[in-house]
């Protein structure tokens, strides 16, 4: 009997669960945002799009991939609108015709981390490419995204830069082939160098004994663009709502919510008039 | 050990808190799961007596091939439906994509080969005590089918707690037709990956305590259904 009971009471618990009224998306208009993951974990967009859904009535549905996927996404026709960070990627995808007024909506830069051990001794510099040719060197670890992300293709860009080529590198350049966290949780347990937005790092929280050890370079520089899409090429896509929602974003009002997303008192990304380095 | 102390204080806190968040992923997450365990469980149960009780060129071959579907990649499966879904793929025009249909639709898929493969199994027992009783009581196969089934009840309950078992826990799939959107198409699988890539690693295995719990739960619920009646 008390088995019974228990059967019972776990399928009324269920089918409570299952009845219980129909959240509100469900009618609501909503647009596909395809973004990448620096904007969403780091907190940004669940920051300031409850602003926008309450302003608009339009809810954005983030999908936060890396910056390749999302791009790949939105030439599907499977998203409205790309919010991503990878100047060469962007451009290729506006020369296929799939985008058309690229807006520069946000900032910060990137950072090198490393252990604090520093075995590469890199750390308080200013300089990544010094940096890179001295991990190189030192053939510290190095974790590496290889996921086409705007981070990878970034870290991709400075190997070149440093005229080293790391698909010749040894066993100590590790090509995790993953999202900035796991490459951050795969450098943390390894005690490696890797590359990171700052947004990410600042609420990251599982750093071990990582650290910023290089930071401040011209190159490392991290601008977000929002990119509509080319209408001749997406019909389907929601072009109107996503245009709202692009120059919200470039909008004062937009730009001052991204001003005032802070993680423990640090400000994550720049509006887009702030002066740069 | 911190940090498994850490996750199983954090999972009390969330259960206990009545987290209005979590309650959501958590009727997602049910919702999708139990929605296609329920419809493999049928197409499975049905495909699995058909198997047990026909005799027609290929059945071999299907038992052999749902058999080998058991280790069916569910990020394979994901893939595939993603490229029928995507908007200017072959299904595009549906508009399923980053929807938790979809994501019922990749479970579903990834459960039908184990409640065959176990169904089938265990009919055939059946079928092979009972089958020529029915035949000589002048039942056709497709008579037989429900008695059958009626039989191998106990076995088919298993079927369909090991096609929940594939779908609740599953990831692979689901993250790529669903898209992690949060409030419409996060899970509690797919939360976890996201708190793991946000080095939040203690919510992450509190997340992953509380769907064991669950599941859990819900087999043990199973189980005292199929012990209502003492078995004659």
């Amino acid at each position: 009997m008390k088995l019974k009971a228990f059967a019972f009471a776990v399928a009324a618990a269920l089918l409570a669960l299952l009845l219980a009224p129909t959240p509100s998306w469900a009618q609501q208009k909503f647009i596909v945002l395809a973004s990448t993951t620096s904007v969403d974990n780091s907190g940004l967009l669940s920051h300031i799009l409850p602003d926008f859904t309450k302003e608009t009535g339009i809810q954005v549905r983030v999908i936060a991939v890396g910056t390749g996927q999302a791009l790949d996404t939105a030439a599907r026709s499977d998203a409205d609108l790309v919010l991503v960070h990878d100047p060469d990627a962007e451009g290729k995808f506006i020369a296929a015709g799939h985008g058309v007024n690229r807006r520069e909506i946000a900032w910060n830069d990137f950072v090198i981390v490393g252990p604090q051990a520093d075995t590469a001794h890199i750390a308080g510099g200013h300089d990544a490419l010094a940096a890179f040719h001295a991990v190189w060197n030192a053939q510290a670890p190095f974790v590496s995204r290889g996921d086409k992300s705007g981070t990878d293709a970034l870290e991709k860009r400075l190997w070149k830069a440093a005229e080293l080529d790391p698909t010749k590198a040894g066993p100590w350049y590790k090509d995790i082939g993953g999202g900035m966290g796991a490459a951050l949780n795969a450098a943390s347990a390894m005690g490696a160098y890797t590359l990171t937005d700052r947004g990410t790092w600042l609420s990251f929280k599982n750093r071990g004994p990582l650290t910023i050890v290089v930071e401040g370079d011209r190159r490392l520089l991290n601008r977000y663009d929002v990119i509509e899409l080319n209408p001749e090429k997406h019909p389907t896509a929601k072009l109107g709502l996503a245009k709202k929602f692009a120059d919200w974003l470039a909008s004062p009002r937009g730009q001052a919510e991204i001003a005032g997303y802070t993680v423990a008192g640090e400000k994550l990304f720049h509006p887009e008039a702030d002066k740069k380095p | 050990m911190s940090d498994f102390a850490a996750a199983v204080r954090l999972a009390l806190d969330m259960i206990v808190d009545f987290d209005p968040a979590l309650l959501s992923i958590v009727a997602l997450s049910l919702s999708i799961s139990l929605t296609a365990a329920i419809v493999a469980g049928a197409a499975g149960c049905l495909a699995g007596a058909v198997l047990a009780v026909y005799r027609f060129p290929g059945r071999r071959l299907l038992i052999v091939v749902a058999n080998s579907l058991l280790g069916l990649p569910p990020v394979v499966v994901g893939l595939a439906a993603y490229l029928l879904l995507t908007r200017n793929g072959p299904l595009g025009s549906w508009g399923l994509l980053f929807t938790p249909t979809a994501m019922v639709i990749v479970q579903t898929v990834l459960a039908i080969p184990i409640v065959t493969a176990i169904s089938h199994r265990a009919l055939e027992e059946v079928w092979a005590r009972y089958g020529d009783e029915f035949r000589i009581a002048g039942a056709t196969r497709l008579r037989a089918i429900p008695q059958l089934l009626l039989i191998g009840k106990a076995q088919l309950l298993t079927a369909l707690l090991s096609g929940l078992g594939r779908t609740i826990s599953e990831v692979g799939g689901i993250i790529i037709v669903g898209g992690n959107i949060a409030g419409v198409t996060r899970t509690m699988t797919t939360s976890i990956v996201l708190e793991t890539s946000k080095g939040n690693l203690p919510l992450a295995l509190a997340l992953g305590i509380i769907l064991i719990t669950i599941s859990l739960v819900l087999n043990g619920a199973a189980f005292a259904l199929s012990e209502r009646k003492p078995r004659s």
